[in-house]
């Protein structure tokens, strides 16, 4: 049993290396997890549906920690690969009759593992370019991926649906239980429950496994390359294996998202995937913390509430409209949130949501010593 | 051949209009070794200002207030949000980039409004028929323009004494700083200069069409530019910027003949597909200096 300590107070090697290495870690994690799956008995549908998205958000933004957190390679491209897990997903879900391209393979573990796969085998091609490319040269390159990719989502329309018109998205379907159908007039579970349920739990093993990912050797090797990439070479690490690694992981992450991020909307088209979205997802990551897989889902939980805050304010601040056709409009309002708050997150707070949370607990740590 | 030729001559109107703004990049490269993504909020906001000020001062002058004006917020942009992190990760402050490039973005795009609006140049679609080859005036005064600014700014570095010290601290800075070279100074002209080239490019992005909110995707196609010039060449910028520009009005003018199963036209990736051959064989670009690391 681990005991109980204080925070970064370790005692024995092992408890180091745990996954949760204090007792009131331990504790609180147990206390979220009870808290974040009871959600849905307490919340409005409205917000659940905000907060599953959230949810997905953080499965995709995890993904882009792994490569740009964790591995330090900035990646620009990570819409992309959001993309094509979203559309591997819909291809194989999709009705082999209907008007679109479709595999009907109704089976969800089948296409939420596809989408991953087929995403991370896109990322593992990139990634042979990335290797050869460092810094900002990357972020340049994967920002033209973007372009490239929507241009062939639009292009190839027996796919995609076509611009502005788009397909289905994937249905969850498992043992069953269809998780999109709306069975709350009957005394069942809402879709908005169901979803919400399915992507905790989706969420929750991604998020254990990025934090094993982590701490292992492969992500011993990413850090070091971050920290410093010539000395993590002449250290022994090979640069390019770990590169590939981080790409691929990264990208099997951002493709799970996508096949699970249009579910309770139903359908999406080409347009949803531009640089708008990787901007997002770097947001995420930043605001919530870079390196860190508590902060990135408190940032995912962040910009995904942000559009609701942002409908609640013409109450507070008349002059701000919630009409897209005037100006200052509570859009334009989200969108110049995004920019504030990734500077001001990186001007002030570096470590993001996960700092302002450590500063707290260390706070409390040496409570009542303020320092 | 008139479609070829015709291709070119709107290929080098754009492609001053892409020099410009890699011009911009690679002055704020040198001077911080960062990108600075801000560059496309800065040219919408100049075309935005230009479209506002033209009717009542008249176009030239809005152009030269325009430009001065968005220099200032750049070299504000630059004190408040980018000093305090000169030093920090190259990474972190190119991400402040992009979230000021949100803020600029958003808030110049929402003075576009729903009227068309227009930067009030002089020149519109006319052109001039040169042997069945039309040559729209804009891209002849898009060329001309960018040709005197390039002249200026080489004469600029080559003979001030601000110029020589933007050079010396692009080499070293603590050499430069030794020698008693202001490298704040140097961060802040560095910007004002990209910040007031970006308003010039957009203007000329911005003439003989109506202002919408997707001009800036003219500026992210500047990066392939930079990158195939190579980040710190000023040359290579300008050679690159024709460069990009030609290759996509060609590809995009003979789409229909070589592509004939795509329906949409692939000029506007032709960019970052020109970008990704390039860095597949040279990794620096065209003309950017090779990094000596070995790992």
């Amino acid at each position: 049993m681990t005991p109980w300590g204080r925070p970064e107070l370790y005692t024995a090697y092992k408890q180091d290396m745990a996954l949760l290495n204090t007792r009131s870690k331990m504790l609180g994690v147990a206390a979220i997890l009870v808290v974040a799956a009871l959600m849905p008995l307490m919340v409005a549908d409205d917000l659940l549906i905000i907060l599953g998205n959230g949810l997905v958000l953080a499965i995709g933004a995890l993904g882009l920690n792994l490569v740009t957190g964790y591995a330090g390679q900035v990646s620009l491209g990570h819409a992309f690969f959001v993309g094509v897990g979203a559309y591997t997903a819909a291809v194989m879900a999709g009705d082999p009759d209907g008007r679109y391209l479709g595999l009907g393979i109704d089976f969800m573990p089948a296409w939420l593992l596809g989408a991953g796969l087929v995403a991370a085998a896109c990322g593992a091609l990139v990634a042979p370019l990335a290797t050869r490319l460092r810094g900002l040269y990357l972020a340049v390159v994967t920002l033209g991926l973007v372009f490239i990719g929507q241009y062939f989502f639009f292009e190839w329309n027996e796919m995609s649906g076509g611009s502005q018109v788009g397909r289905e998205a994937a249905k969850p379907e498992l043992l069953g239980i269809e998780f999109t159908v709306d069975n709350g007039f009957k005394g069942g579970w809402t879709e908005e429950q169901k979803l919400y349920w399915l992507f905790l739990a989706i969420l929750v093993v991604a998020a254990v496994a990025a934090r094993n990912i982590a701490r292992s050797r492969i992500g011993r090797a990413f850090a070091a390359i971050r920290d410093r990439d010539v000395a993590a070479g002449v250290m022994g690490v090979n640069l390019t294996r770990y590169k590939v690694i981080a790409f691929t992981l990264s990208s099997f992450y951002a493709g799970v998202a996508g096949s699970l991020m249009f579910s309770a909307f139903g359908h999406f088209t080409p347009e949803s995937f531009s640089l708008l979205m990787s901007v997002q997802f770097i947001a995420i990551v930043l605001i919530g913390g870079v390196a860190t897989v508590s902060g990135t889902i408190m940032g995912a939980m962040l910009i995904a509430l942000l559009p609701r805050l942002a409908s609640e304010l013409p109450a507070f601040l008349p002059f701000l409209s919630d009409s897209a056709t005037e100006h200052p409009n509570i859009f334009e309002f989200e969108q110049v949130a995004y920019g504030v708050l990734i500077v001001a997150f990186l001007l002030f707070e570096p470590r993001g949501l996960f700092g302002v949370w450590h500063r707290v607990r260390t706070y409390w740590k040496s409570f009542p010593f303020s320092y | 051949m008139t479609q070829f030729l015709g291709a070119v001559a709107g290929g080098v109107g754009l492609g001053s209009i892409y020099a410009l703004l890699a011009l911009g990049f690679v002055i704020i490269y040198k001077s911080m070794r960062v990108i600075s993504f801000a560059q496309p909020a800065f040219m919408l906001a100049g075309a935005v200002l230009v479209s506002y000020l033209s009717p009542s001062i008249g176009f030239v002058p809005a152009v030269v207030v325009g430009a001065i004006a968005i220099a200032g917020v750049a070299l504000v942009v630059e004190r408040v949000a980018i000093r305090p992190m000169v030093g920090k990760a190259v990474f972190v402050i190119a991400i402040i980039t992009i979230g000021i490039d949100i803020i600029v973005r958003v808030v110049a795009g929402a003075f576009i409004g729903r009227d068309p609006r227009q930067v009030g140049d002089p020149w519109g679609i006319d052109a001039w028929e040169v042997g069945g080859v039309y040559i729209a005036h804009r891209h002849i005064a898009a060329f001309l323009v960018t040709s005197v600014l390039v002249i200026a700014l080489f004469a600029f570095f080559r003979w001030t004494p601000i110029g020589l010290a933007m050079r010396a601290s692009a080499l070293d800075q603590e050499a430069a700083m030794a020698q008693g070279v202001s490298v704040g100074a140097v961060f802040a002209v560095s910007w004002a200069l990209a910040g007031g080239l970006a308003a010039v490019a957009g203007v000329f992005a911005a003439s003989g069409r109506t202002m919408d909110q997707n001009l800036w995707h003219i500026a992210l196609a500047a990066l392939p530019v930079i990158i195939l010039g190579g980040l710190d060449s000023l040359g290579g910028a300008v050679l690159g910027g024709l460069l990009i520009g030609v290759a996509q009005q060609v590809v995009a003018s003979y789409h229909r003949e070589w592509f004939p199963g795509l329906d949409t036209n692939i000029g506007s990736i032709t960019p970052y597909l020109v970008m990704l051959v390039v860095l597949l064989v040279r990794p620096y670009g065209l003309f950017g200096t090779k990094e000596v690391e070995r790992v």
